[in-house]
């Protein structure tokens, strides 16, 4: 059915469709618009899940771990401080192989107060070991929740994911969606059924104390779980392809990026901006590409070592920063170049709510393009349309 | 593309406009895509909504700084908010109001449409005095001033779209598109 909707009822519209058993949420500020339209299509009969309303948002993960321990299809969104407030279960739900996929609507964090979107809270929890994946648009949050199933639940992954929708400017937004049928999605999503489930019939021991002699090697699965999740993602894109006709890229989307002086690394909603602008660019002979970072766990790196041979100009935008030698994505991209292949600088933006412009987009790739034809960079890291006079359009 | 611009009060159903015309415009075979600026939400403060609609997939996730067409939700908006700033050639204006345009200082250049939306939405029992409901009666005006969809889509649109007194939203747009017949 194709429909008109933001991009927290495409994530509700998938999670039914998921057929989750279980979804546990609290209920407040910075929730989701997607825990309402959960809880009314539980109301309504449409849903037959149950749907908890818990004290916090580590109170609503640690509920989802045992539910999913017994075997339920389970699901949460939050956003911002909420986010940061699960933080421990975020880990212990990783430790736990609990495959639970929960959007995120992406903003900051304060304070001081501010509530707008960026990247900020989803990056700080790129080391807990959830996978991470960032959506363009409102459709492909929709069909990432339901392929996030398919891999978190693979017996070789067992591990939770994030859907990634940017703050407001997805999750506040209408767009054209397409909600598929319920028969095509239980073809592509067959049940949860665990290996391991808590069974009274078939006792066995959960989450109690590991000592120093093996819990590296329970790490070590967890590193082992999300290489493999590389191959089960482009997996489960090929099969949602093959049912659904649509994918999006697997791990990076190259998008205009043949024999491209400068090329930009951006993830989530600003993607598309970009892309428009390439097209522009292109149009005037101006050969720029955009590389867009899908997944951010486990980081594609294999994916962005192909950007060093198909441009010696590379950018990324961060959408937030994590105050080390440059943003997350940038130091990320840096790390899986070879050294010397290309030129990289980072751009900083879009933060607390700042409009990610199509000037903003046009200067960037201005600044590539002299870049690359200069051979070098003038700085590694840049923050883009400062008010204090520094600021460059 | 075409991109449109809804200033309203907090209240008035600003945002649920830009939708409902986003929706008409998906059941004319168009893509399009709404949303508000993203402030705090107060009622009675100044809110804007945008609306884009086009041939092909809407890809571009930025604001709207230079819209086709402009609707304004309340005319008294027009002292504490420039709504024309940035707007294109061509493009049409289309206000929420019981003044004329020399009344409201309004230039001439561009395709103007002053429809007294708050009589009508009254009269169908939308809102209140204070707090008149006039987003379904301003679209009835939009679909007037521009050829960016038809009336019927913006009728089936609106059956969809609002929450309660769908006949009653129905028939406010209604009588504005008639009110401005021959303009």
């Amino acid at each position: 059915m194709i429909d008109m909707m933001n991009a927290n009822y495409a994530a509700a519209h998938a999670a039914r469709l998921a057929r989750v058993d279980v979804a546990a949420v609290y209920p407040i500020t910075p929730q989701t618009s997607i825990s309402e339209k959960l809880a009314e299509m539980v109301q309504k009969g449409e849903m037959d899940a149950k749907f908890m309303m818990m004290e916090s948002e580590h109170s609503a993960m640690s509920a989802l771990i045992g539910a999913s321990y017994v075997g339920a299809r389970t699901f949460t969104a939050t956003s911002s401080h909420g986010l940061a407030l699960m933080h421990e279960m975020l880990m212990w739900a990783v430790g736990a192989r609990r495959p639970i996929v929960m959007p995120v609507a992406a903003r900051t964090i304060g304070g001081p107060w501010n509530i707008w979107g960026e990247h900020q809270d989803v990056i700080t929890e790129r080391d807990t070991g959830w996978l991470q994946i960032f959506c363009e648009n409102n459709q492909e949050v929709l069909d990432t929740v339901l392929m996030a199933y398919r891999v978190a639940e693979d017996p070789e992954v067992m591990l939770p994911i994030m859907v990634i929708e940017d703050g407001f400017i997805l999750s506040h937004t209408v767009d054209i969606v397409d909600v598929p049928e319920q028969e095509k999605v239980d073809r592509f999503l067959p049940p949860f059924t665990p290996e391991y489930p808590v069974d009274v019939n078939r006792p066995m021991r959960h989450g109690g104390l590991v000592m120093p002699d093996w819990w590296t090697e329970f790490r070590h699965r967890i590193y082992q779980s999300q290489e493999v999740a590389r191959a089960k993602l482009l997996e489960a894109e090929k099969a949602f392809e093959e049912i659904f006709g649509r994918s999006y890229g697997g791990m990076m989307e190259y998008y205009r990026c043949d024999d491209a002086d400068a090329i930009l690394v951006v993830a989530g909603s600003a993607a598309g901006t970009a892309k428009e602008v390439a097209d522009r660019f292109r149009e005037e002979g101006k050969k720029v590409g955009v590389a867009k970072l899908r997944v951010f766990r486990p980081f594609p790196a294999a994916e962005v070592r192909r950007l060093g041979d198909m441009s010696s100009t590379i950018g990324v935008f961060d959408r937030s920063y994590t105050f080390g030698d440059g943003g997350a994505m940038f130091n990320e991209v840096r790390s899986a170049l070879q050294p010397g292949d290309s030129v990289l600088k980072d751009y900083v933006g879009g933060l607390g709510g700042r409009d990610v412009t199509v000037k903003n987009m046009e200067w960037i790739f201005d600044d590539l393009l002299r870049i690359s034809a200069a051979g070098k960079a003038d700085r590694t890291v840049e923050w883009i349309g400062l008010k204090d006079g520094t600021g460059r359009w | 593309m075409l991109e449109v611009r809804f200033h309203g009060r907090g209240g008035q159903g600003a945002v649920v406009a830009s939708e409902i015309l986003a929706r008409a415009a998906m059941k004319e075979g168009k893509h399009a895509s709404a949303f508000p600026f993203f402030g705090v939400e107060r009622r009675g403060a100044p809110v804007m909504a945008f609306c884009r609609i086009d041939d092909r997939p809407i890809r571009i996730h930025a604001g709207i700084y230079e819209p086709d067409h402009v609707v304004v939700l309340d005319h008294g908006l027009m002292k504490m908010v420039n709504v024309l700033e940035g707007q294109k050639e061509g493009g049409s204006l289309v206000v929420n109001t019981s003044m004329s345009m020399d009344e409201l200082g309004l230039p001439a250049d561009r395709r103007t449409l002053l429809i007294d939306a708050t009589t009508i939405a009254l009269r169908r029992g939308l809102g209140s005095a204070t707090a008149p409901i006039v987003n379904t009666a301003i679209l009835g005006a939009f679909a007037r001033a521009s050829d960016v969809v038809s009336i019927d889509s913006i009728l089936e649109s609106i059956k969809e779209s609002v929450p309660a007194k769908r006949e009653q939203n129905v028939a406010a747009a209604q009588d504005a598109y008639r009110a401005l017949e021959g303009m």
